[in-house]
């Protein structure tokens, strides 16, 4: 599994995101996996919280700009930064350097990371060109494009082909793929009942789709569209892609209870 | 139009639970962005067409004075009689001066934003001239008392079974057995009430597309003809338009509209295109004897210079709307003002105030599909986060939310204490839900409970998890 390991191979500093961090940090296990079996060293440096979006999306500018510089500080040494996540990768590759733009000091530090900060998935089929990946899944899946990754980081055909080299797995369409979940960070509580329309349309479209298992590259859009889909008591799962690609599917599927001993 | 855009969370609310606006709006929802999708995609240079109507607008905005006196010395060598008005009063006055000056009673009205921005059918109205809208969706929306909902379609909210009842409630002469199921009962049954009142006008009015600098010419494109019967048949033509409409020659206008209709309907070119320049000259069959230009400002110039003039580049094609989820699920009435969806949220700031319009630019995902399909590529997402960041500064969101990003944002800043504070937090977290495997109810989190479930952490995080794997495998490697 560890086989490009040595000196020579790159080193990616894993941006974990602080949803992975404190809500499933089996996605990061699984994005570990992945990017080792791409070729790269990984580290995780421990001086990361948050890519700062729920400060810069809220319009508390200066946080932002706090946390963007402390992010900054603590990926410089790396290759790459890699996260499981359309939303924060975007947030480092697009905003930073908008953020830093009349700050000549620091402007050109932030735009050497955020050059080269890529989400997940598509660093692993553009960037690393990988072709076969650990996972084996029986059964039908859907894929929800979450906004961020597919409109700010034209993350879109990369997920689907590495699924397609996933051996059993069968994927159906999701309507209305690239329509928006609903979720938007805090607008979700913000304007819960907007929200709530959105997820629901969404959740339809799920169901209707005829998968056993919901993916998408962002745990935010996973965690509402889940949090929905188990509130209607349908039966759809739902996991971060990397879990289906990395094979890693040992613990339970988002907001599912966790399984009895005696199984495995 | 008294702005009810501070009650947003209200109106959304009703909006929400309104049965009709929910079915009417479902040929938003796929028809507009099919239709959009199946015309850009015919269209190789669709992308590139886009750049350069940016690039036009850009470059107008850059010398907007030089384009408006420009544009003012054509139109009045053609006869025209151009107003400038700095707000809504100066136009609804300038419009009643106008239409007074020729005893006017009636006035035949195309379809105007300008008009409905500063309140004008309600005005000339207090003022004793009758305004008769015939724009099919203006005239339903004015049978109804209502706001447009929508700047190309202002009746989309409405059902066809509402548009039946309301012509049978207003048109008094109406058989109960006529038939006014089909759309096209209904266009017959709004033309023949138009018809004799576009030959009595004394005034028509119409709004303006585009004014161009180069001939002095003003442009509107329609779909419905009522636009031409509108300014042809009165002996007074009034166009009221914005500072930012007026764009340099007649070949800008050719690259523009190859994108106006294609975003808007997914027209190729709207049914009409109608280019007016100056009052009935001798030698014309027909035309008006008086043609007046009402230009209006209220607030746009004060929008040049800041990150809000690229706002002006706005053609008012309604795609960015017609993409939005959250105007899918509350209609435009919810915005509380003339301009709705995603341009409403950055423009209705600009020309009413952040603090009656605050709402508007929270009330997005930032999912950027407005962005990804604006014919003039206007940034709306970091526009309307730019408006997050002026209510910030000058403390206008609700406290609560001020104080969870700081506490928040004092917590990310310090990674150590960070990692401390939310170990314990998704510890417990993950133990009490471990069961379940979620939430139906937690503290705090209503907002996000009352409508789904709160999926439990996994317990311990990943950085502590991390930590360990790696003092084991230091520990076996050693």
């Amino acid at each position: 599994m560890t086989e490009n390991k040595n000196e020579s191979s790159p080193l990616a500093g894993l941006f974990v995101t602080c949803l992975v961090d404190l809500m499933r940090p089996s996605v990061g296990f699984a994005a570990v996996t992945l990017l080792e079996r791409a070729g790269c060293r990984v580290e995780v440096p421990e001086a990361q919280t948050c890519c700062g979006q729920p400060a810069y999306n809220s319009g508390d500018r200066a946080d932002t700009k706090a946390i963007a510089r402390q992010v900054v500080a603590a990926f410089e040494p790396y290759d790459y930064v890699v996260a499981p996540s359309g939303s924060c990768a975007a947030m480092i590759r697009d905003h930073y350097p908008a953020l830093f733009a009349d700050e000549p000091d620091f402007a050109p530090r932030a735009k050497a990371v955020a050059d080269k900060t890529h989400e997940l998935v598509s660093f692993l089929a553009d960037q690393r060109g990988l072709d076969s990946v650990p996972g084996r899944f029986e059964g039908r899946v859907t894929y929800h494009d979450s906004c961020s990754g597919l409109r700010e980081l034209g993350v879109k055909a990369q997920p689907r082909r590495l699924l397609a080299r996933v051996a059993g797995l069968e994927l159906k369409e999701l309507r209305d793929a690239e329509v928006c979940c609903g979720f938007g960070g805090t607008f979700c509580v913000k304007y819960p009942e907007i929200s709530d329309k959105i997820v629901s349309e969404k959740c339809a479209a799920i169901e209707e789709s005829g998968a056993d298992l919901l993916l998408a590259g962002d745990l935010g859009c996973l965690l509402n569209m889940a949090g929905k889909l188990k509130r209607r008591g349908a039966g759809v799962q739902a996991r971060h892609v990397a879990e289906v690609l990395a094979g890693e599917l040992a613990d339970p599927a988002i907001g599912e209870p966790e399984r009895s001993p005696g199984r495995s | 139009m008294q702005a009810t855009s501070r009650n947003f969370k209200d109106n959304a609310h009703e909006a929400l639970a309104d049965p009709n606006l929910q079915k009417a709006m479902g040929f938003v929802r796929t028809g507009f962005i099919e239709k959009r999708k199946a015309a850009a995609d015919a269209l190789p240079e669709f992308e590139a067409l886009r750049d350069s109507a940016r690039d036009i607008k850009n470059h107008t905005l850059a010398n907007l004075d030089h384009y408006l006196e420009r544009y003012e010395s054509k139109a009045t060598e053609n006869g025209a009689q151009v107003h400038w008005c700095a707000t809504a009063e100066d136009a609804r006055q300038t419009v009643l001066e106008i239409c007074r000056s020729v005893g006017a009673r009636t006035a035949t009205k195309g379809k105007s934003m300008i008009a409905e921005e500063i309140g004008l059918n309600d005005f000339l109205e207090k003022n004793e001239i009758e305004p008769i809208e015939t724009d099919l969706g203006e005239y339903i929306i004015q049978l109804r008392k209502e706001p447009p909902s929508h700047i190309i379609a202002p009746a989309v909210h409405v059902t066809q079974d509402q548009v039946e009842a309301d012509f049978r409630s207003h048109h008094k002469h109406l058989k109960p057995d006529r038939p006014l199921a089909e759309p096209q009962q209904l266009v017959a049954e709004a033309r023949e009430m138009l018809r004799q009142k576009y030959l009595d006008a004394d005034v028509g009015i119409t709004g303006a597309n585009f004014l161009i600098a180069e001939t002095g010419t003003s442009v509107i494109v329609t779909n419905e003809g009522n636009g031409d019967l509108t300014q042809i048949l009165p002996k007074v033509h009034i166009v009221i338009a914005s500072i930012e409409k007026v764009i340099p020659t007649l070949d800008d206008l050719g690259v523009i509209l190859r994108v106006l209709a294609r975003s808007a309907t997914g027209q190729e070119m709207s049914s009409y295109t109608t280019l007016s320049t100056g009052p009935r000259r001798p030698e014309d069959p027909d035309g008006p004897e008086q043609y007046h230009v009402v230009i209006l400002d209220n607030g746009r110039s004060s929008m040049l210079g800041t990150e809000y003039q690229e706002m002006l580049r706005c053609i008012r094609c309604g795609a960015c709307m017609n993409h939005c989820p959250v105007y899918h699920a509350v209609g435009g009435h919810s915005y509380g003002w003339v301009y709705v969806g995603p341009m409403g949220a950055v423009l209705t700031p600009s020309l009413i105030g952040v603090d009656q319009a605050g709402h508007l630019p929270n009330a997005s995902t930032f999912c950027g599909r407005c962005e990804s399909v604006c014919p003039v590529r206007i940034p709306l997402p970091k526009m309307m986060r730019h408006w997050r960041e002026r209510e910030f500064e000058r403390n206008l969101n609700p406290p609560a939310q001020r104080w969870g990003i700081r506490a928040w944002a004092f917590l990310a800043r310090r990674p150590g204490l960070y990692r401390a504070v939310t170990g314990l937090q998704v510890r417990a977290l993950g133990l009490l839900g471990r069961r379940r495997g979620r939430f139906a109810s937690l503290p705090l989190a209503g907002g996000w409970t009352r409508h789904r479930d709160f999926p439990a952490p996994q317990g311990r995080t990943f950085q502590q998890r991390w930590a360990e794997r790696r003092r084991e495998s230091g520990r076996s490697a050693a």
